[in-house]
């Protein structure tokens, strides 16, 4: 079995990477596929909290570059999901302890004994992201609407580009109906454009993630989310089922009396 | 809706459309790896050698980004100043 290998980048920091790579490692495994996410952020691991895992972690990955242990034994076992798996990044170590080699070798091996491997990229253009898309065969870009994320976005597109690295996709996290209805936020068409690459999913701001992160348990899980039910979505597409986009369109104040009204 | 623009006419550009905007001269430059000065240097001295061969109206020269797709090209639209050649002649 050879699992394709998805790498949740960037550029910018803070746009929602972990979020995105946790939420869809428990769509797909919830679509009965396997998967493992490998946490790449090595000194500032965080996916392990995002999944409600921190107090599982024996081993990291690391260990299993300098072979201290199997990748099987290293892997943590998601408590949602049984055929979801988290490779930890190691916390008192830097970057510069595994070599894109390395991280290409763990990746593939990981890939051998899944269906989707998930590597969750550092924030940044150097040595972490470089070794986080080199195993890459999809490369998922997340950006938020806001100039700077978007601006950087458009500069690791143009890194892996010159690279002539993998496929790369966009994620717009983070949009708010509602200020983009008031023409105050960048809309997803805007940045397409600018971006001029494919869109996989939008996925709205929504108070249920801060709660989900808070608990450690990823929002994909809440079925009355509708940030949810777009990592779900975007989770079907990319076993290569064609969901069409939800409207989040928000109401104007007229819809919304008539609406009430009804 | 036409009602509703009655009064949108009236207000400034929307934030969304300066965001757009402003993103569209930031990428263009980010990525054609030049600063909003060295364009500005590169179009001074393109109007010098085009000058020496052509009478350019060299105040409404414009040098400027296209994007298409992920292709981004250099588009200089330079008039000509409109009593040249044959008519200078008479």
């Amino acid at each position: 079995m050879s699992g394709k290998i998805i790498t949740i980048s960037s550029g910018k920091g803070g746009v929602g990477k972990s979020t995105t790579t946790a939420n869809l490692g428990i769509a797909l495994a919830l679509l009965g596929k396997s998967v493992i996410c490998i946490d790449a952020d090595i000194g500032l691991r965080n996916l392990d909290v995002m999944l409600g895992l921190e107090n599982r972690i024996v081993y990291d990955i690391i260990n299993v570059v300098t072979k201290q242990c199997s990748l099987r034994k290293a892997l943590v076992r998601d408590k949602h999901c049984s055929n979801l798996a988290l490779l930890p990044a190691a916390q008192i170590c830097d970057k510069s302890a595994i070599s894109e080699d390395e991280m290409e070798r763990i990746a593939r091996e990981a890939a051998e004994q899944a269906d989707f491997v998930f590597i969750d990229s550092p924030a940044g253009i150097e040595h972490g992201f470089r070794y986080a898309v080199k195993p890459a065969d999809l490369v998922l870009l997340v950006t938020n609407p806001e100039v700077p994320a978007v601006r950087d976005a458009d500069r690791v597109i143009g890194l892996l580009e010159a690279a002539g690295r993998a496929p790369v996709q966009l994620i717009i996290n983070r949009l708010n109906p509602e200020l983009v209805r008031r023409d105050v936020m960048l809309d997803a068409d805007s940045i397409v454009n600018l971006l001029a690459i494919k869109l996989v999913g939008i996925v709205p701001e929504d108070p249920a993630i801060l709660i989900a992160g808070n608990r450690g348990q990823p929002v994909v899980l809440d079925k009355q989310s509708l940030a949810g039910k777009s990592f779900r979505n975007i989770g079907r597409r990319l076993t290569g089922e064609e969901i069409p986009f939800m409207s989040l369109q928000a109401p104007s104040w007229l819809q919304r009396i008539f609406r009430f009204q009804r | 809706m036409r009602f509703a623009n009655l009064f949108r006419q009236r207000r400034p550009d929307s934030d969304k459309k300066i965001a757009t905007q402003r993103l569209q001269l930031v990428l263009s430059h980010d990525r054609a790896n030049i600063s909003p000065g060295m364009l500005e240097k590169l179009k001074d001295e393109i109007i010098a050698v085009i000058s020496k061969h052509l009478d350019i109206e060299s105040d409404q020269v414009c040098v400027n980004f296209q994007k298409n797709y992920r292709e981004t090209r250099l588009v200089a639209d330079i008039p000509l100043k409109k009593h040249t050649g044959r008519s200078k002649r008479v």
